[in-house]
C-alpha cells in the first residue's frame, strides 16, 4: 500500500473519530457516534497492517496479543457496574499512558522500523517528540495509578502533603527539560531511561495531594494528558489518526477540567496544588452542637411525599456509594403513580466524575428527559413542594450564596433550601468532603433522614 | 522554499485541537462519562504505533529488545480500545427517552 494512500486512510480514521464524539451531542445520535468510533479504529488497524506487510511469525502474534488485550478489555467492560466507572476510566487512562511509554521505548531503541534514522543518531525533531511522548506517558500512567487507588479507597482519598511539595514538582519538571535538551546532544540511551523514571516520579507527585472529592478534575485532567501524550508520539510516527486523536482527547479532557472547576468554583491551579479540605475542617465543625435538627422516619418522609404535587430529587455521591438508584427509581415509579410530577437535579460536580450520575440513573431506567442540569432545574426549586436529597450535600449548601467567609463562597449550588420542605437523606451530621457544616440540616423546613440512602428509599416505597 | 512536513503535521494539529474545543462544547453534561470513556478508547489508536513497533523484527527473531515493547503496548491498547468501545456502548445503551404511552 502507497505511503499517500495509507495517509488518506488515517485521515479518514480521524475524522471518523471526530464523528464519534459530535455524536454525544444528544443521546439519540451517541450510539451511531460509537459506531463511527470503532469502524475508525478498524480502518486504522487494517491501515497498519497492510502498510507494514510483514506477514510473518510476528503478525499471529500481533494478532494473538490482540486477541488476549481484547477479551481482557471486552470481559472488564461487561463485568464493571456502572457505580464503579471513576474508577474504570482511571484505570484505563492509566494503560493509554503506559502503551505511549512502551511504544516511545521501541522507537528509541529501533528507530530504523519506524524511520527515524538509527540508533544514536536519532533525528532531533523525533527525539524531541519522543521525549515528550514518554514523559507525558508516563505522568499520565503513574497519576491515573494513583487517582485509580484513591477512587477504588485502597489508598485514603484525603491529600497527602509536604513541605516543599510544589518546589520539588516544579524542580523534577525543570530537570526532565534539562534532561531532554542533554538527550538531544547526546542521545544516550541512559538519559532516556532517566527521563521516564522521573516523570513516573512526577505523576504520582501531582496527584497525591489532591483530595477525594476532586477527583472529576483529576480524572478529566488525566484525560487529557493521555490526548497529549498520544498526540506526541503521533508526531514521532507522522501519523495524523493519531495527531488528530491526540489533539480531540488533549482539548476534550482540558474542556471537561475547566467545566468541573467551574463547578466547584475553583480555579485549576488550586485544585492541583491540592491540599484543599485538610486545613478547613477544624473551621466548620466547632458550634454545630448547639443549633437543632429535625429529623424524621420513612413514614414521615412517605407522608410528606404524597402529599406533594412535585418532588425534585437530587443525587450525589452518596447514592453510589449506597448503590441506591434502583431503590430510587422505584421509589419515584410509586410517586409518578400518584400522579406527582418528579424531576431529578444534576450538579455538574456530583460524583467522581463528569456525568457520574447520569450513567447511575440511565442504568436505573430513568428516562434523560426527566433529569436536569444545574441551570436548567434551578429556578424551579422555588416552585417544587419537596426536595429529596440523597447522597449529596456541599452542593446544596446555601453558604455557598451567603458566607463570602465560607470556603465554597461562590461556587454554584442547587437552591434546595427555596423548597417547601427539604428530605435529607443522610448517615450522619459530618460535614460533608468540603469540611464545611451544611445549614440546610438546621432550616425550620428541613427533615433530616438518618440512613443508609438505599435502605431509606426502600422504607419510603413501603410507606407511600 | 520547501515546508518541512512537520509544518502540515503541527497545522493539522492545531486545527483539531480547534475542532475538538467545539465538538467537545456541544456535548451534552449527561453524556460526559461516556464521553470520558469514548476519548479514552480512540486514543489507543496508539496500537498503530505498537504494532509497527511488534512487527520490526527480522524474520529470524519475532522477539527482540524493541518488538517486545511493540508486543507489551498492543496488549495495553488492546484492552483499552475493546474496553473502552464496549463499556460506551453498554452505557449509551441505557439512555432512554420516557415511554409515550406512559
Amino acid at each position: 500500500m502507497s505511503a499517500n494512500f495509507s495517509a488518506i486512510l488515517y485521515l479518514i480514521s480521524g475524522v471518523l473519530f471526530i464523528l464519534a464524539l459530535r455524536g454525544l451531542s444528544s443521546p439519540e445520535t451517541s450510539r451511531q457516534g460509537n459506531l463511527f468510533g470503532i469502524l475508525g479504529m478498524i480502518i486504522a488497524v487494517t491501515v497498519t497492517f497492510l502498510s507494514v506487510g510483514n506477514f510473518t511469525a510476528g503478525f499471529i502474534y500481533v494478532l494473538i496479543f490482540l486477541a488476549i488485550g481484547g477479551s481482557i478489555g471486552a470481559f472488564i467492560a461487561y463485568r464493571i457496574p456502572m457505580t464503579a466507572m471513576p474508577e474504570l476510566v482511571a484505570g484505563f487512562h492509566s494503560l493509554v499512558g503506559l502503551a505511549a511509554v512502551f511504544v516511545a521505548i521501541s522507537a528509541f531503541i529501533n528507530p530504523q522500523a519506524f524511520n527515524l534514522g538509527t540508533p544514536g543518531n536519532i533525528k532531533l525533531a523525533s527525539l524531541i517528540e519522543m521525549a515528550i511522548g514518554a514523559a507525558v506517558g508516563a505522568i499520565t500512567f503513574s497519576g491515573s495509578i494513583i487517582a485509580f487507588l484513591k477512587l477504588q479507597g485502597i489508598m485514603s482519598g484525603a491529600p497527602i502533603t509536604f513541605k516543599g511539595q510544589h518546589i520539588l514538582n516544579a524542580l523534577l519538571l525543570i530537570l526532565i527539560f534539562i534532561l531532554t535538551f542533554y538527550l538531544c546532544s547526546t542521545q544516550s540511551s541512559h538519559l532516556f531511561w532517566i527521563i521516564i523514571a522521573v516523570s513516573f516520579l512526577i505523576g504520582f507527585l501531582i496527584i497525591i495531594p489532591i483530595g477525594g472529592a476532586d477527583m472529576p478534575v483529576v480524572i478529566s485532567m488525566l484525560n487529557s494528558y493521555s490526548g497529549w501524550a498520544a498526540a506526541g508520539i503521533g508526531f514521532t510516527l507522522e501519523n495524523t489518526a493519531l495527531i488528530i486523536t491526540g489533539a480531540l482527547v488533549g482539548s476534550s479532557g482540558a474542556i471537561l477540567s475547566y467545566i468541573m472547576c467551574k463547578g466547584m468554583n475553583r480555579s485549576f491551579f488550586s485544585v492541583i496544588l491540592g491540599g484543599f479540605g485538610a486545613t478547613e475542617q477544624s473551621a466548620g465543625t466547632q458550634n454545630k452542637e448547639q443549633k437543632p435538627v429535625k429529623s424524621g422516619n420513612a413514614d414521615d418522609a412517605a407522608f410528606l411525599m404524597k402529599n406533594a404535587s412535585s418532588v425534585i430529587i437530587v443525587p450525589g455521591y452518596g447514592m453510589a456509594v449506597a448503590q441506591a438508584q434502583h431503590a430510587l427509581r422505584e421509589m419515584v415509579d410509586t410517586l409518578k403513580k400518584n400522579d406527582i410530577k418528579v424531576s431529578y437535579a444534576i450538579h455538574p460536580v456530583a460524583g467522581r466524575m463528569p456525568g457520574h450520575m447520569n450513567v447511575l440513573l440511565a442504568e436505573a431506567n430513568v428516562p434523560y428527559d426527566e433529569v436536569f442540569e444545574l441551570e436548567e432545574i434551578n429556578n424551579d426549586f422555588a416552585n417544587a413542594d419537596v426536595a429529596f436529597v440523597i447522597g449529596a450535600n456541599d452542593v446544596t449548601n446555601p453558604v455557598a450564596k451567603t458566607d463570602p467567609q465560607s470556603p465554597i463562597y461562590g461556587m454554584p449550588v442547587l437552591d434546595v433550601e427555596k423548597c417547601k420542605s427539604v428530605l435529607f437523606v443522610k448517615r450522619s451530621l459530618s460535614p460533608g468532603y468540603a469540611g464545611i457544616d451544611n445549614d440546610l440540616f438546621y432550616k425550620e423546613n428541613t427533615l433530616m433522614l438518618f440512613a443508609d440512602a438505599k435502605k431509606m428509599t426502600e422504607d419510603i416505597t413501603k410507606n407511600l | 522554499m520547501e515546508i518541512d512536513p512537520f509544518i502540515f503535521r503541527l497545522s493539522i494539529f492545531i486545527l483539531t485541537i480547534f475542532v475538538g474545543y467545539y465538538v467537545v462544547w456541544s456535548v451534552t453534561p449527561s453524556l460526559h462519562t461516556p464521553l470520558m470513556s469514548v476519548t479514552n478508547a480512540i486514543s489507543s489508536v496508539i496500537i498503530v504505533g505498537a504494532i509497527i513497533a511488534a512487527l520490526s523484527g527480522n524474520d529470524g527473531a519475532v522477539f527482540t529488545s524493541s518488538s517486545i515493547f511493540g508486543f507489551l503496548a498492543i496488549i495495553l491498547a488492546a484492552v483499552n480500545i475493546f474496553g473502552g468501545f464496549l463499556v460506551t456502548q453498554r452505557m449509551l445503551a441505557m439512555y432512554k427517552k420516557k415511554k409515550k404511552d406512559k
